[in-house]
């Protein structure tokens, strides 16, 4: 059993401890709002909050991610400024890979909570998405740092 | 802690668990509620849809009204669009309005192709008079049980913001008048609004979906949990074609958690209880596979093949005048050769498909384009009648044509595995990233070789273009799109219908056959088409010592609309001025999908090679407009698309097998290589044209003007990486 701190709460998982966290989440507690989309680090879909961080869940193995605190998109309050600025900009299309948008936006501000328009771009880059909202997603973080800075 | 330990596995939790958890037991849940079909008075609804008067749409007796859509919400924003045309016409309250996926049932088939279809950028297009008219019949039907409740003559009565109005100021909202106007007859033909101000149309409304998708708890095909439910994942052969030769699945089924192995006709399946085993599973088979004819193949030998094609004559696609003599006679002549490779879709959510099949029943969840094709394909695997086949459509983490599949390649592959695996429970078979990127079913490669002659006046005087590339309709039920001349029009549209006048013309094909599976990709014909010709004609205007634009409008008198856009794009870029230092500046305009779309881009060549595209102005001419908001973020969408085709995007074959298989290897254009874009919409009273595709043909050509302009190099072949400018800057 491996005990993980995921949005406050404490869970108990019974897998084998190279299971990534992404599997563990999606799997075997139900949170599928993590997504998966490369399996490899390159996408950024599966984009979660280690001890603040964002990190890309499917590298990350539970046995590895016990003792830290994990936040995943259902643990990101509805009034999040990301996720207000992410509904007034219209970001989402297809809107998979908007968590790991969300969870990269939030842990940018978290560090930059004004961050420069190249800050933006190299700290979103490590997510894709293939409907191509990036101008909104550049916009939505202008927004969310304006309006709040980057409060976690 | 230990009091409330979490149940691990996800069979031991309750329907209410799962519910809490935001995850819809039984799929379907899509926005608000999933209701059930058809005409239910009862349900998850809680309030009860009491007002049914079409396929379309329900009113329950709390006024909330729930349009039932056949159409596939995978980005585009037909879950908005689609509501705002239907609710314009029935005068609802906008904010009572949902969304739910409809069943495969005839009512929903698409108007044009006679089955559940979501492509070809045609939903607004073609929905538009039907939903319209749903609306309309509903209204009428409320206004009239308005007036008999007040015993008045309807035609005092008007409709407004869900609410029916009499005269002296009576008001009822359409929940109270839906029992009643359900008693009255459906009439048959309920005049539409007519023109005058609409209420919705035309206005930035708000996306339905938005909140879900931004909450995280939009339900896609691969987030669908049902009690009990294995994962598979299938090992399929390296080659296309290829079968299995010898399977050991000992260290497979040893795997903790792998709960069976099957053979199906796509390769081997590792059923397991969660995706993580079924992966370890999966690498722990031993397959040893035929590869068949297909092993052959590689990309150089391909080139080499239809290089020899395209130097014989094709079927002739459009004929004009003489162009042979044209050519011959011609004061200056250039040639070209233009060439794009085979482009994975990959959609961000990888391919994957739940069955739960029985005896007599068998339940379907994914995000299709296809439903129909996908239902009737599953019935005929699973030995059932199509009626005994329920597909729920989730949202699609994008689909760009894959999830347009007349093969049925993930929902038959996935009702193989349910079949093989013998009633064992509800089978999700997953894709990997990789098993996506290596699984066919691709963008064509193409290549083009073209001809021009210019008269003394460096007008353009001749055109040949031959086209060489794979068919994408042969051999599928669409094959009726091939015409009599063997002519698939998927493949030269864009070449044989180019905007511009030419006295001699000449365009024709070969459609090779090569044992790689083709799809449709966003755009399809355009996303080859586009860049050929609109770079050849930057070539012939440079021939011609003639400015772009200067060059191509005397030639677009016959495609006004083109040329107006053409000229928009131009004057929002202030084409004619000098770029900015150490950009080039191109320009492209191409008509597709009955959309017209211009794209200037503004480009600098590094040192390194990289080619940054910086700018990119769009204008764009769909007819009316349903949300202009939409309009903007599907152009937005088309141009990061096409960006990415541009510059990175191949799939490469050596000894049959697919050289890539993830995003290190097939990269998608990220943030930081995204241009600013601006986005100019022409007002239109023209009847509604498409916007899902139509962004993304022009971009790659204007992107190769552009850096022709910037460097005096011209590369003819996609994707234009820095590996190829730097070659050719050694050579220039």
């Amino acid at each position: 059993m491996i005990p993980l701190t995921i949005n406050g709460k404490t869970y108990r998982v019974d897998v084998p401890p190279d299971t990534p966290l992404l599997w563990v989440l999606r799997d075997h507690l139900g949170l599928s709002g993590t997504k998966f989309g490369c399996g490899a680090g390159l996408c950024g879909a599966c984009t979660i909050h280690v001890n603040g961080r964002a990190e890309f869940s499917c590298q990350l193995p539970a046995g590895d991610a016990r003792g830290k605190k994990i936040v995943t998109i259902e643990g990101i309050s509805h009034d999040h400024p990301v996720k207000r600025a992410w509904i007034s900009e219209e970001v989402p299309q297809c809107g998979y890979c908007q968590p790991g948008q969300i969870l990269r936006a939030a842990a940018l501000l978290a560090e930059h909570p004004s961050p420069t328009d190249r800050q933006i771009d190299e700290g979103m880059s490590p997510n894709l998405c293939r409907c191509g909202a990036y101008p909104r997603i550049r916009k939505a973080v202008r927004r969310a740092a304006g309006e709040k800075g980057g409060r976690k | 802690m230990s009091g409330k330990a979490h149940k691990p596995e996800f069979a031991c939790l309750t329907r209410r668990d799962l519910l809490k958890a935001g995850v819809a037991l039984g799929g379907g849940l899509v926005l608000g509620f999933h209701l059930p079909f058809p005409g239910a008075a009862e349900g998850d609804a809680g309030k009860g849809a009491i007002f049914a008067p079409n396929a379309f749409l329900r009113i329950g007796s709390d006024g909330t009204v729930t349009m039932v859509l056949g159409k596939s919400e995978m980005g585009q924003g037909v879950y908005t669009s689609l509501p705002m045309i239907l609710a314009e016409e029935l005068m609802c309250d906008w904010k009572k309005v949902r969304v739910t996926s409809a069943p495969v049932d005839p009512a929903y088939d698409h108007t044009l192709f006679g089955s559940q279809v979501t492509g070809g950028s045609t939903s607004v297009r073609t929905e538009w008079e039907r939903l319209s008219k749903a609306g309309a019949t509903a209204r009428e039907m409320l206004v009239a049980a308005a007036a008999r409740e007040w015993k008045v003559d309807p035609k005092g009565c008007r409709a407004e913001n869900g609410r029916v109005t009499g005269a002296g100021g009576k008001s009822l909202p359409y929940g109270k008048l839906a029992a009643k106007a359900a008693k009255l007859p459906v009439p048959k033909d309920a005049p539409l609004k007519g023109p005058g101000k609409p209420v919705l149309l035309g206005k930035r409304v708000p996306r339905l979906d938005t909140p879900a998708k931004v909450a995280g708890t939009a339900v896609f095909g691969i987030d669908v949990r049902l009690p009990g439910m294995r994962t598979a994942l299938v090992a399929r052969p390296p080659v296309f074609g290829g079968k299995v030769a010898r399977l050991d699945a000992a260290k497979a089924k040893a795997v903790p958690g792998v709960k069976d192995v099957v053979q199906v006709p796509s390769g081997v399946a590792v059923i397991a209880t969660d995706f993580w085993s079924a992966k370890k599973g999966r690498e722990a088979l031993e397959v040893a596979w035929e590869d068949g004819e297909g092993a052959t193949l590689s990309t150089a030998g391909l080139r080499e093949r239809y290089a020899a094609l395209a130097a014989t004559a094709g079927m002739v696609a459009r004929k004009e005048g003489d162009v042979e003599a044209a050519l011959a006679k011609a004061a200056k002549r250039l040639s070209g050769v233009y060439e794009v490779p085979y482009l994975a879709h990959a959609p961000m959510e990888p391919e994957n498909c739940v069955v739960d099949l029985h005896a007599d029943r068998c339940e379907i969840w994914t995000g299709t384009q296809m439903q129909t094709v996908d239902r009737d394909a599953a019935a005929r695997v699973a030995g059932l009648k199509k009626d005994q086949v329920t597909l729920h459509t989730q949202f699609l983490g994008g689909g760009f044509g894959r999830r347009a599949n007349p093969a049925a390649d993930f929902v038959t592959e996935a009702v193989h595995v349910a079949k093989a695996a013998g009633g064992a429970g509800p089978v999700r078979v997953v894709w990997t990233r990789e098993d996506d990127i290596k699984g066919g079913f691709y963008r064509p490669m193409w290549y083009s070789k073209l001809d021009a002659g210019l008269d003394a006046e460096g007008a353009l005087s001749a055109w040949r273009h031959t086209i060489v590339g794979q068919s994408i309709l042969a051999g599928t039920p669409f094959e009726a799109g091939i015409g009599k001349d063997g002519i698939d029009r998927s493949s030269v549209e864009g070449a044989k219908d180019l905007p511009y006048a030419v006295p001699n013309l000449l365009v024709d094909l070969h459609s090779p056959k090569v044992p790689v599976p083709v799809l449709w990709w966003r755009s399809v014909g355009h996303s080859h088409t586009a860049f050929v010709v609109e770079c050849f004609l930057d070539e012939a205007a440079r021939a011609a010592g003639k400015d772009p634009v200067a060059f191509r409008l005397p030639l677009m008198s016959g495609h006004p609309r083109a040329k107006g856009v053409l000229e928009l794009a131009a004057r929002k870029a202030e084409w004619g001025t000098p770029p900015p230092k150490g950009r080039g500046r191109g320009i492209a305009v191409a008509e597709s999908f009955g959309s017209f779309v211009a794209q200037v881009a503004e480009v600098e060549a590094q040192a390194d090679g990289r080619i940054r595209v910086r700018r990119v102005v769009c204008a764009i001419d769909c007819g009316k407009i349903v949300n202009p908001n939409t309009i903007e973020a599907q152009m937005e969408s088309g141009i990061v698309f096409g960006l990415t085709a541009a510059l990175h995007g191949q799939i490469t074959l050596a000894r049959g097998r697919v050289e890539q298989g993830n995003f290190d290897d097939y990269p998608l254009l990220r943030l930081d290589e995204t241009p600013e874009i601006e986005v100019h919409i022409v007002e239109s009273v023209e009847k509604p044209g498409g916007v899902g595709e139509p962004g993304v043909p022009p971009v790659a050509p204007a992107v190769a003007n552009a850096l022709f302009d910037a460097t005096g190099i011209r590369l003819r072949t996609l994707p234009m990486t820095p590996e190829a400018l730097l070659s050719a800057r050694k050579r220039a």
